[in-house]
């Protein structure tokens, strides 16, 4: 098992579907530890009823069909189904909302989706999903200069049960991401991966919990793209330069010959 | 670990598909870590058998597609594996000494070294050629690689004895910086075929460059970075068209290691800004306090007067 998270984290981050896939094939007995450790890129499904799109994944997955957010109903239609309680469900609601419109002021776009569910300790697990896409190809680039871009977030939260009007909040963020622009000067220029966080937090319920989770997931998710931007597109960059530092780097260094 | 290999459950997976798995595995690798890559597929293969033929298969076509420096014995230098070099699938050739380098792909190194035969040589023609553009080149690798390693091979046309017919050449260049202690690893590829046109007396130039870095402390983020390059110049003399050459060669290295930090550059303002804003449209952290009134939605489109 260990080895294979090994193959996961070497295999390049575009291939990670392809790289999964075969290890699932290759260990099936391990199958339920490695869907469980490992995000892939996510899906979309469209929910005729509602008219909306909405995301696929395991929380929201029974058998082959996956419940809507928005309609509460499962895709293809699914006797027997799991649901969450009425009362989550009106929480479950309001976060979708909410969430939407989060995702439009970062994002300007995209697709949300959020779902929640009873866990066994008297506390419940929040799902929080959100797939951008963008790109001169599908003509949505705002900028231009995306060629393909796309970046999946998932944000699963943990809330324990209320005690003294506190509640453990843990939270555990992927976010995935590649980029490529292609134009004259530059060529080619792909930049792709994927990282993942945690935070854990004990706070005021008094708050709320979409509060809690919502300022929690704000501040994570935005860790996590200063990181990506700053210490991980920072470290290509530097190996870039150290394989063939520029011009005047050199100069200094070695004088004309 | 042998003995594991009857008590495999059992998998609907053949012999074949399981050695094509391994292979996709190691030819995938980044550069130098096809070896960590190796040593965890041993492990979740637990097969000896399947993954070492994987490994055969799969270990020359990897190292001659990065282009791997290889040390060759006693001293003699080092030599590139690449598809340019190669005489038989372990045979490399190194044109500036001469000589024939035996190599053990899945080992990665070169166990023996031979003085080259007279029919793996260019002729005095070519090999003059050869020698000015290595000399050019090797000057230019010292200057702007800290670590590069080039070569210059005859891949058309190294019979040719004197002017009247035409020739090819190509020049590799490879850099590699490997910091697995730094989980962060890179390389810098550069091919440049140079057709000499006797005819109409022009060097057609075709640059390839592929530049890739792995970063996988706590995540795993690849750069992918390639660009083509087409130039020509005119047939000269062996040391003006290695000077020739070498410039023009120098020149585009240099504008792409400048576009590429463009392209960085440009990162956070544009391109990452396409995907996600660093604050939202408003500029303001998400108010998620109007999240708890009764009528929630609509509070927060009021406050960000979204309203439908």
């Amino acid at each position: 098992m260990e080895a294979a998270l090994g193959l996961l984290r070497r295999m390049p981050p575009k291939q990670s579907e392809t790289a999964l896939s075969a290890l699932l094939s290759l260990i099936p007995q391990h199958s339920s530890d490695l869907l469980s450790q490992v995000d892939l890129p996510l899906q979309v499904l469209r929910d005729i009823e509602s008219g909306k799109d909405f995301i696929l994944c395991e929380y929201n997955r029974d058998a082959d069909s996956y419940r809507s957010p928005w309609s509460n109903k499962y895709l293809p239609p699914l006797e027997d189904a799991l649901y969450p309680s009425s009362e989550l469900r009106n929480l479950e609601v309001e976060a979708n909302d909410i969430f939407a419109i989060y995702r439009d002021q970062y994002y300007e776009g995209g697709i949300s989706s959020v779902y929640m569910w009873e866990d066994d300790n008297e506390g419940f697990v929040a799902c929080f999903l959100i797939k951008k896409e963008d790109g001169s190809k599908s003509g949505h680039g705002r900028r231009g200069c995306l060629e393909e871009g796309a970046w999946d977030a998932i944000h699963v939260i943990q809330v324990g049960p209320e005690e003294e009007e506190m509640a453990q909040y843990c939270l555990t963020s992927t976010i995935m991401l590649s980029l490529t622009t292609d134009d004259e000067s530059s060529g080619k220029f792909g930049l792709s991966g994927s990282i993942r966080r945690q935070m854990k937090m004990e706070l005021a319920v008094a708050d709320g919990h979409l509060c809690n989770m919502g300022r929690m997931i704000e501040e994570l998710e935005g860790k996590l793209r200063n990181s990506l931007d700053q210490v991980y597109f920072g470290k290509t960059r530097e190996m870039v330069c150290t394989l063939r530092p520029p011009a005047e780097i050199v100069q200094m260094r070695l004088p004309d010959t | 670990m042998a003995d594991e290999e009857d008590e495999l459950p059992e998998t609907e997976l053949s012999y074949d598909q399981r050695k094509e798995i391994a292979k996709w595995f190691l030819l995938n690798a980044p550069a130098g870590e096809i070896n960590y890559v190796a040593k965890d597929l041993k492990a979740v293969l637990s097969d000896e058998e399947v993954y070492n033929e994987a490994a055969m298969e799969a270990f020359p076509v990897y190292n001659k597609s990065h282009m791997i420096c290889l040390e060759m014995p006693s001293r003699a230098g080092d030599v590139i594996v690449s598809s340019y070099s190669e005489i038989t699938e372990n045979e490399y050739l190194d044109p500036r000494t001469a000589q024939v380098a035996i190599v053990d792909h899945v080992k990665q190194i070169c166990t023996k070294v031979r003085p080259a035969n007279d029919e793996e040589l260019p002729s005095l023609y070519i090999e003059e050629y050869r020698y000015a553009l290595d000399a050019e080149i090797q000057r230019y690798v010292s200057e702007s690689y800290p670590k590069g390693m080039c070569a210059v091979n005859c891949v058309k046309g190294k019979d040719t004895e004197g002017p009247g017919s035409d020739f090819e050449l190509v020049v590799i260049i490879t850099a590699m910086r490997l910091s697995p202690q730094n989980f962060c690893n890179g390389s810098w590829r550069s091919v440049w075929n140079i057709d000499f046109q006797d005819e109409s007396q022009v060097l057609d130039i075709k640059g390839k460059l592929q530049v890739g870095a792995h970063y996988f402390e706590e995540g795993n983020v690849e750069l992918d970075a390639k660009k083509d390059f087409q130039d020509s110049t005119i047939f000269q003399s062996a040391d003006d068209c290695a000077m020739a050459i070498a410039n023009i060669i120098r020149h585009h290295e240099t504008e792409y290691l400048a576009s590429l930090e463009v392209a960085y550059s440009k990162l956070p303002d544009n391109t990452f800004k396409d995907l996600r804003r660093k604050l939202p449209v408003t500029r303001t952290l998400f108010p998620w306090q109007n999240t708890l009134q009764f009528s929630l939605t609509r509070e927060v489109e009021k406050e960000l007067g979204l309203g439908k």
